[in-house]
């Protein structure tokens, strides 16, 4: 595999996509004003929950608006390129135009999943990044290097958690041809990632940082940034994303020797 | 003796179908618990094609030559037997073989819907390893042999089925394949851009020496571009040769147009125990065989005051819509 070769076309996916957004002005208009209303009304939310309480599992205010920030970057990383890349794999199946992407020498991963791009989603990202900035500021959190490190890698260990997930629920459309509401079922449980981990029962604790590790994903980052995290954590959630990432890679490969190609 | 570019030894293929009664309780039956069956759609072929070959995949619908391009071009796993593209064991899609080949489809399309073709043009020149410099010469070549200068620069929703079509083939080509997979290409295109894109595949195919196996419902397409043709009916072949060939075996009559210089012969004519396939006034098309042709025609001239005549083979697309229906050669 070429890494040049990859970044080049990366470059021009992105520029293709973005154009082909840009093509539709309202549309992208409105998708920024649905990003900051989505944003107030979860801080706004939180605050009704503590507002008769000073913490929540364990979490207060500040604490748990960390939380919110981490989820509203990883909410901005799947509506920009998760959501319009991997909910297309269920069309591209349908319809047959899997055949192009498959007939093109290049990875078949890397080009259905990278291929699009949902501009919006970066106001997302910049405003989940501004309200850590904020969180750190009224949380009194010193910035170094290994903080940063610590913090840079679980957040990527989070997002291959998340797409690895979604990557191998759309997979399974090539036995099931539609997966919609799998996918959707994934997006309502990315909600609960909003709320610190330790505030469900102990049975759903388990439930969401093993089966379906999505708690886990904002809730160890967020202790990354409190300085509470422990070393186990980390590496735990670093082997879990290096084996949902290759349990998902696999699972594509098998899948496409059944990939039987829509009628003409 | 020259090596085979394909080469198909006992290929076949079965798909997993599950069907449904009709009705809610058929639906809810098949909710539930899917009677699946296996069907096989390619049984048990072998064929050969040369370098530089145009070949047409002859069937009706359903037939199963679909499924033989998608084999060939390493879409879809095939169940048992043999398989070598370019040396190749295409369902491996190895980056070498991939860049030999490609695909088109009629029906479906890889250009960005919303961009000018030239942006899918040059991505895909990225993705198949050509230089920009390089990539821009072969758009300008192509687009002139395609006559689409113009078109490169307009939204692909903005274009018509015929300039999308020709886009479609210019991204498909981009990367100079030797071997062409053409599924239904004309489909759905005016009189016009059908002509103009067999004009092209003819002109590419001379000067490439491509390799070209097309499958098309417009017998046109089959009839002004390959001279060789696979029959396939059921999943098995029927008929591997020239079309001239199939054509002849296939079509042992001949219709001769009689113009007769009185009503009275033409209406004597017409009486005499000919099998008749069109009369208007004095002019009566009779079906013959190829053998009696020259007794009865001897026979008629010397019986009747025959003014002119016409020696016609019957029209192809009868003749193949004819194969496809009987699914025998």
């Amino acid at each position: 595999m070429k890494i040049s070769k990859y970044i080049k076309i990366y470059s021009l996916f992105l520029s293709t996509s973005i154009a082909s957004e840009l093509e539709y002005k309202t549309n992208v208009i409105i998708d920024f004003i649905t990003a900051i209303l989505s944003l107030v009304g979860s801080v706004f939310l939180l605050t009704i929950f503590f507002q008769n309480t000073d913490n929540i599992g364990g979490w207060n205010f500040e604490q748990a608006l960390i939380i919110q920030g981490i989820y509203t970057i990883l909410n901005g990383i799947t509506n920009t390129w998760f959501n319009p890349n991997l909910t297309e794999i269920v069309k591209h199946i349908r319809e047959g135009t899997l055949d192009f992407v498959l007939l093109k020498p290049l990875d078949s991963q890397f080009f259905i999943s990278l291929n699009k791009i949902a501009p919006s989603g970066f106001l997302e990202i910049i405003l989940g990044v501004a309200l850590l900035f904020y969180c750190i500021g009224i949380n009194q959190i010193n910035i170094n290097i290994s903080f940063l490190v610590l913090c840079i890698t679980t957040l990527f260990c989070s997002i291959i958690i998340l797409y690895s997930l979604w990557f191998l629920i759309s997979t399974t459309t090539i036995w099931f041809v539609k997966t919609w509401n799998a996918t959707e079922v994934l997006r309502s449980f990315l909600y609960i990632g909003r709320f610190p981990l330790n505030s469900f029962s102990f049975s759903l604790r388990i439930f969401f940082s093993i089966f379906v590790p999505i708690a886990f994903i904002t809730t160890i980052p967020s202790e990354v940034f409190l300085g509470i995290a422990k070393l186990w954590e980390i590496l735990f959630e670093l082997i879990v994303a290096g084996i949902f990432f290759i349990v998902s890679r696999r699972f594509w490969l098998f899948a496409l020797k059944y990939y039987t190609s829509a009628s003409s | 003796m020259e090596e085979n570019i394909i080469q198909v030894e006992n290929l076949s293929k079965s798909f997993d179908i599950s069907s449904k009664e009709p009705g809610l309780k058929g639906t809810l039956k098949h909710f539930f618990k899917r009677e699946k069956k296996s069907i096989e759609v390619i049984k048990n072929i072998n064929f050969g094609i040369k370098k530089g070959e145009i070949v047409g995949f002859l069937g009706a619908n359903g037939a199963g030559k679909t499924t033989i391009l998608k084999m060939l071009c390493g879409l879809i796993y095939p169940s048992q037997g043999k398989l070598s593209v370019a040396g190749n064991l295409p369902y491996k899609r190895r980056s070498n073989f991939l860049k030999n080949i490609t695909l088109i489809m009629g029906q479906k399309q890889q250009l960005i819907w919303d961009l000018p073709p030239i942006e899918s043009f040059y991505l895909n020149a990225a993705i198949y390893d050509i230089e920009k410099f390089e990539a821009k010469k072969r758009i300008k070549k192509l687009s002139d042999m395609l006559e689409i200068e113009k078109e490169l620069y307009i939204p692909v929703r903005k274009l018509s089925l015929g300039q999308r079509m020709k886009s479609e083939l210019l991204a498909a080509l981009i990367h100079k394949p030797n071997i062409l997979f053409l599924d239904e290409p004309t489909l759905g295109l005016d009189i016009n851009a059908q002509r103009n894109l067999r004009k092209f595949l003819q002109i590419y195919n001379k000067e490439t020496d491509a390799t070209i196996c097309l499958t098309s419902h417009y017998m046109k397409d089959i009839t002004s571009l390959c001279k060789r043709v696979i029959c396939i009916h059921e999943g098995c072949i029927t008929y591997d040769g020239k079309l001239e060939k199939l054509l002849k075996k296939i079509s042992p009559v001949k219709d001769i147009l009689f113009i007769c210089r009185t009503d009275k012969d033409a209406k004597e004519l017409s009486n005499s125990g000919f099998i008749i396939k069109n009369k208007n006034q004095n002019e009566i098309t009779i079906t013959i065989k190829k053998e009696a042709i020259k007794s009865t025609l001897k026979m008629i001239l010397n019986k009747f005051d025959i003014e002119d005549l016409y020696i016609n083979e019957p029209p192809v697309d009868e003749i193949i819509g004819n194969i496809l229906v009987k699914g025998k050669v």
